[in-house]
């Protein structure tokens, strides 16, 4: 496995919304080898306070050497990267964990809600790109058209169709994503790639349990260190044990996990 | 600006633990390096005086739920207990793949009862690559763990004992910071036959969510690690360095190389770099390359000078 420690370059900052940041950095050799569902740890500030590294999955990568990834301010690490200038550099280690594994025999369906729509992207490109017969399907929810509009924007570029569900109603389907992900007709043979609360990726997970769907989520746990040393990023294996988010995942398969229904 | 040749070829940073002479000072500390082999894409090993592997236990473990870790004030909170794949595989695997990895390899130990330790020794005993073995007698995570051996001056000689008997290599204990004195233990722990001991393991602490009302770790206690806890360290590796005949190998909260010279000025012979190692992987080369630049600088004849020489009067 390929990881580098890079530092970085802040070329954009943009508020999405209040308190959705998109961050795009330039990083020629992590963006070079970076597959979808990988992260990176970016250190946040300077100083000792806060410690640690941040995980973020990569959104997407461009051609010139950039890559993105998508945040919602939730706590002193975030903010501090919120208030980043352009121009500003970061150290980033990356990129990290694995990713998620194209089944170039299934009908592809990404499944984001909220911040897990970020890896997603990276994913839609890369199938269009590499399969583009597989016809991904994305169904995409978050609170409210606020937070998800801008995020639509991206996958409509690419001309994929996006279903909508927001739990106010003010974007697509009132209600759940699962709801939508039920409604649409994927066929016998579907692999589905997931982002997204926990909640929301059970209902996901049990869904193509039902359809003998595949299923693959990503998971998000806190970490000190992002490349198996410090591990703390445990999950709970069907298997018995633990698996670690970041070198065994951060994408599993679903049926691998243990879900607490 | 002056060329410095960083292969610590031209410098003397030799230091000696026991009958181990190590190229310079600077080595991991267990648990915060994995078994080395995860930081090679960052670090060239060999340029490493020692690296501390994770602490290995008879039996493999999976170690404590989650959540395992958390953010504190310039520190973290760890309750990993002591996942680790036991020796038999450390030795079929992890051992052999640090084969051709010219770095002297201290393999950290724990167990429940003295026998382990002393069976996990015995393991240990023939194992090529092996250059001396660090007894966890402190870590604080596991509820029928270490901390017992590590608190009573008695069990910590008996388990020094112990690993002396069942293998040849140095043997360095890992003092826990958890005690009235840790300087009884310390006296105790030389006069069984430690050839170092290394200090201080970590804090034991505890963090709160005052919104959930429930505690941060699902262990509810943990170890506290990083930069909070250096001056803590500082003071006891300099109450047990004049209390010990012994190297003295300083632990806690150490990132760069005024850490470093602090921890040796002290009384530390060498020190170990961990909590560090998560944020910035290249903290113990970049300590490394450090510390030569100093000892080039300050004309010192060899890195040894620095040891206890702390300034107390004028």
């Amino acid at each position: 496995m390929s990881q580098i420690q890079e530092k970085t370059q802040v070329i954009r900052l943009e508020q999405l919304t209040s308190d959705i940041v998109r961050l795009t950095l330039e990083a020629p050799n992590i963006a070079s080898i970076a597959n979808p569902g990988q992260f990176v740890m970016i250190r946040t500030g300077n100083s000792n306070d806060p410690l640690l590294r941040r995980p973020f999955s990569i959104s997407q990568t461009s051609s010139d050497g950039c890559f993105q990834i998508l945040f919602k301010v939730v706590g002193r690490g975030t903010s501090l990267l919120s208030h980043c200038r352009e121009g500003e550099y970061l150290s980033v280690l990356g990129p990290l964990g694995r990713g998620y594994r194209i089944d170039t025999q299934r009908r592809a369906c990404l499944v984001g809600g909220g911040m897990g729509i970020a890896p997603l992207l990276f994913l839609g490109k890369r199938v269009l790109r590499k399969c583009p017969d597989l016809r991904p399907v994305v169904v995409l929810g978050a609170k409210n058209r606020e937070e998800l509009a801008p995020l639509i924007d991206d996958f409509a570029a690419l001309g994929l169709k996006v279903h909508a569900a927001t739990d106010d109603g003010s974007l697509g389907h009132h209600g759940l994503l699962t709801d939508v992900l039920k409604a649409l007709d994927l066929g016998s043979r579907c692999m589905t790639y997931v982002c997204g609360p926990k909640q929301m990726m059970t209902a996901v997970h049990l869904f193509c349990r039902s359809m003998h769907y595949g299923c693959q989520v990503s998971v998000e746990t806190s970490m000190a260190c992002g490349m198996g040393a410090c591990l703390g990023c445990i999950v709970p294996l069907e298997k018995g044990g633990y698996g670690h988010s970041c070198s065994d995942g951060p994408v599993f398969d679903a049926e691998d996990l243990v879900w607490t229904l | 600006m002056k060329f410095v040749d960083c292969t610590e070829s031209a410098v003397d940073l030799q230091v000696s633990i026991g009958s181990l002479t190590l190229k310079n000072p600077i080595m991991t500390a267990s648990g915060t390096f994995g078994y080395a082999k995860e930081f090679e894409a960052y670090v060239n090993l060999h340029r490493l005086g020692a690296v501390v592997v994770k602490g290995i236990s008879l039996l493999p473990r999976s170690g404590n739920p989650p959540p395992r870790i958390v953010e504190t004030s310039c520190g973290m909170l760890n309750a990993i207990g002591l996942e680790n794949v036991g020796v038999d595989r450390f030795i079929s695997e992890k051992m052999a793949s640090l084969n051709g990895v010219n770095v002297p390899v201290v393999v950290n130990i724990l167990g429940d009862t003295v026998e382990e330790y002393r069976e996990i020794s015995k393991r240990l005993a023939d194992v090529e690559g092996i250059a001396a073995i660090e007894v966890n007698i402190s870590c604080p995570n596991v509820k029928k763990g270490g901390v017992a051996f590590g608190t009573e001056p008695e069990m910590a000689a008996a388990v020094t004992t112990a690993v002396k008997e069942s293998c040849s290599v140095p043997v360095i204990v890992k003092l826990s910071p958890n005690v009235s004195d840790i300087t009884i233990i310390a006296r105790a722990v030389e006069e069984a036959g430690a050839d170092a001991v290394s200090l201080i393991n970590t804090l034991i602490g505890m963090a709160i969510d005052h919104r959930t009302r429930r505690p941060m770790l699902a262990n509810v206690i943990g170890g506290l690690s990083g930069p909070a806890i250096k001056p803590v360290a500082l003071r006891m590796v300099f109450q047990v360095s004049q209390a010990v005949s012994i190297p003295v190998i300083g632990i806690g909260g150490i990132e760069t190389v005024a850490d470093v010279l602090e921890f040796m000025l002290a009384g530390a012979t060498a020190v170990q770099i961990g909590t560090a190692n998560f944020i910035n992987p290249r903290a113990s080369e970049e300590a490394v390359e450090g510390l030569t630049r100093y000892v080039i600088d300050q004309q010192l004849h060899s890195v040894r000078e620095l040891i206890g020489g702390l300034v107390l009067s004028d």
